[in-house]
């Protein structure tokens, strides 16, 4: 069984009196180690897909399975556990804690956590994982005091605190430069081939998606195509 | 979730923002030193109250002795000579409850001084521990008689305002001699004028003296005739309807000693007894048990089978212990009243300010969502805040109340008294003021949709 099955996914959003739907039976497997793009116009639902597929929403219909677990019936805090110990989220913007040091915002999840661990151990993981984004000279920087890339390191870092089998990535270079974006994707593509972390990353960019295994372009609601290299 | 994680973030959260923390716990901090300041300033009012009203007597008991009952006549209480002395001696040794103890010995006769002459209204014999009894230690002048002068039988005694003013008008009673009954006693000492009491009797027309030489010198050659249930010397006579129309016409079977033989050598009558026992309990509170102390060690010292009535009667100033009770009670309740409308108004600007607070960091709360935060972490998480909030309110209150009445008290003379309770209420009712007011800014922060909150500008 794959990590990730989508089965006919459907997403209707009720605006008063009219219905919008947005997803319109979207079937998609992911399995364990894949690196996805997804791509579509914009509205096209890519991030309504990737809330379902992080478990942050739940779908109108349709049956979702990760790694093994039918979770479109969860409640909210069932879905919240999910998240916290499967997935990883990089998001656009970042969303960093202001006022709050690199090292306590890649933590921060681990307050959630339901790992036992010491507060030497935490701060040992998310010392060692601020290393691997390469901001070991940063801990105790504020995101005020961080480039744009930088802090989306941080934000990579803290999506990988808690050991997350699946990580999504909605846009995360959006709002950076090509070269840091570069850099970014490598470091995703490291992720994915040494650790092996199943990884789903949206993208405009054609450039961002051929560093992928795997591109799913979605148009309508529907997937449209699915590309392997 | 952990606990510590928790705090730590509520702390950090408030932490960013101290001075928005500050303001907002300025209700409770303001409520709580209200309730601090008030409760010490009653307290010490409280405990000035008792003060003053001990020293009206509110912890006295008096002991008295039973009813004689003599052919079915009841003389009432007092007729009885069952007190002694040394059930005064017992009482002090053996009754925790009770913190002095004074036997009185009662007389009502004629002083004379010089070519005046005055009946007061007391005139008692007891022993130096009356006067403490009666918060009355502090002379106008001269000294109290002692211990070594009641063990004598010496002939001093220490008068009040009235009888200084009745006998010797402008001059100094110090040093000069009263007659009692022939018996010439020293002034020692000038009691304190102290007015009328609750009837109304002028406590100042009061004359002291060692209830020995009372006992001794002055009663005991006289007082037989008041009490009924006894006699002193054997008047075989006394049924002798002869006596009854010659009342004069007395025939004693042994020969009379003479006044001096009789002061000389007091002969005591069957025991020496005492009218009244003066006590003092420890306190207000203490007095049922002096009470029950007393009652069980009497009737033990008295031989008294279980279904024996009590051959004594202990009264105590039950009145005034009520009045001084609901008097306390009253001021408790008014306090409560002002604290809870402080701490509701403080209460509110809490959620308040939570309620900003949960829109303000919306986001935030979104974020914490996405990485695993249940509806009831972020519940707690800012139920946490709320409370910690209003932990620091009262303790800055409890640290300001304790201030402003330490400056009441050395401003303005006021009495106060530290009070504990006050302190653990106050820690308690901020909290849950906390809870209370905390709960629904918080509620509705753990009912955010994460995908809006993360989306929310
Ligand atoms: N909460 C919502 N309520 C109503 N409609 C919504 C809501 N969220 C999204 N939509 C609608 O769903 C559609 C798809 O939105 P979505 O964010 O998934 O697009 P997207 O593919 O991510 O676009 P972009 O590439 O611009 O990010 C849009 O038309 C949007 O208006
Ligand atoms: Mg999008």
């Amino acid at each position: 069984m794959d990590l990730i099955e989508l089965h006919d996914i459907r997403k209707t959003y009720r605006l008063g009196e009219v219905d919008l739907p947005v997803l319109m039976g979207v079937s998609l497997n992911v399995s364990r180690g894949e690196f996805v793009a997804l791509m579509g116009s914009s509205g096209s639902g890519k991030s309504t897909l990737m809330n379902i597929v992080g478990c942050l929403d739940r779908p109108t219909a349709g049956a979702y399975w990760l790694d093994g677990r039918e979770i479109s019936k969860l409640n909210a805090s069932e879905r919240a556990r999910l998240r916290n110990r499967m997935i990883g989220f990089v998001f656009q913007t970042f969303n960093l804690l202001p006022r709050t040091s690199a090292l306590e915002n890649v933590m921060m999840p681990l307050i959630y956590s339901r790992e036992n661990l010491t507060d030497n151990q935490k701060k040992q993981r998310a010392v060692s994982l601020l290393e691997k984004v390469g901001l070991a000279d940063r801990l105790d920087h504020l995101p005020s005091q961080l480039s744009g890339g930088q802090q989306q390191r941080v934000a990579i870092a803290r999506s990988l605190i808690n050991h997350p089998q699946v990580l999504l990535a909605d846009e995360p270079t959006g709002n950076l430069d090509s070269r840091t974006n570069a850099e970014l994707l490598q470091m995703l593509q490291q992720l994915n081939s040494s650790d092996g972390i199943t990884i789903l990353i949206v993208t405009h960019d054609p450039g961002v998606a051929q560093h992928a295994r795997r591109t799913v372009y979605i148009k309508d609601g529907l997937i449209e195509q699915s590309l392997s290299i | 979730m952990h606990r510590y994680g928790i705090l730590k973030t509520s702390l950090n959260a408030l932490r960013r923002n101290v001075m928005r923390t500050m303001l907002t716990t300025l209700g409770i901090v303001i409520g709580v030193a209200a309730v601090i300041t008030m409760t010490e300033i009653g307290n010490g009012a409280s405990i000035a109250i008792q003060r003053t009203m001990a020293s009206m007597g509110a912890n006295t008991l008096v002991v008295i002795p039973g009813a004689a009952n003599t052919g079915g006549i009841n003389f009432g209480f007092g007729s009885l000579m069952t007190l002694t002395p040394q059930d005064a001696d017992a009482i002090i040794e053996e009754c925790p409850a009770v913190r002095s103890v004074a036997p009185i010995v009662r007389a009502r006769t004629q002083l004379i001084f010089g070519n005046r002459n005055y009946v007061p209204t007391y005139l008692y014999g007891t022993t130096p521990a009356f006067l403490d009894i009666r918060d009355w230690t502090d002379l106008e002048n001269g000294e109290a008689f002692t211990e070594h002068d009641v063990r004598n039988a010496n002939k001093v005694c220490i008068i009040g305002r009235t009888i200084v003013r009745q006998l010797f008008g402008e001059e100094s009673p110090i040093g000069k001699e009263i007659r009692i009954r022939n018996v010439a006693f020293k002034v020692v000492g000038v009691l304190r004028a102290k007015g009328a009491n609750m009837m109304g009797m002028d406590q100042d027309d009061i004359l002291l003296a060692p209830w020995t030489t009372i006992k001794y010198r002055v009663v005991a050659s006289s007082l037989s005739a008041a009490n009924q249930s006894n006699t002193n010397t054997g008047n075989s006579n006394e049924v002798n309807t002869l006596s009854q129309i010659y009342p004069n016409l007395q025939q004693n079977l042994y020969p009379v000693a003479s006044s001096t033989e009789q002061t000389d050598t007091p002969q005591p009558i069957r025991f020496t007894n005492v009218d009244q026992i003066l006590t003092a309990a420890q306190s207000a509170s203490q007095i049922p048990s002096a009470m029950q102390q007393m009652t069980v060690l009497l009737r033990e010292r008295h031989h008294l089978l279980i279904p024996d009535p009590d051959d004594f009667n202990i009264r105590d100033m039950t009145e005034i212990t009520k009045a001084m009770s609901s008097t306390t009670e009253l001021i408790t309740k008014l306090l409560l009243c002002v604290a809870m409308i402080s701490l509701v108004v403080g209460g509110i600007g809490i959620m308040n300010i939570m309620l900003v607070s949960v829109t303000e960091r919306t986001r935030e709360i979104g974020l914490r969502m996405a990485v695993g935060a249940a509806p009831s972490d972020i519940l707690r998480q800012f139920l946490t805040e709320a409370v910690v909030l209003c932990l620091i309110g009262g303790t800055m209150g409890i640290m300001l109340g304790r201030s402003a009445s330490y400056i009441v008290t050395s401003v303005l003379h006021w009495p106060t008294a530290a009070s504990v309770g006050a302190i653990v209420v106050s820690v308690f009712v901020s909290a849950s003021v906390g809870v209370i007011f905390g709960f629904y800014p918080a509620w509705k922060a753990s009912r955010l949709d994460p995908i809006d909150a993360l989306r929310y500008e």
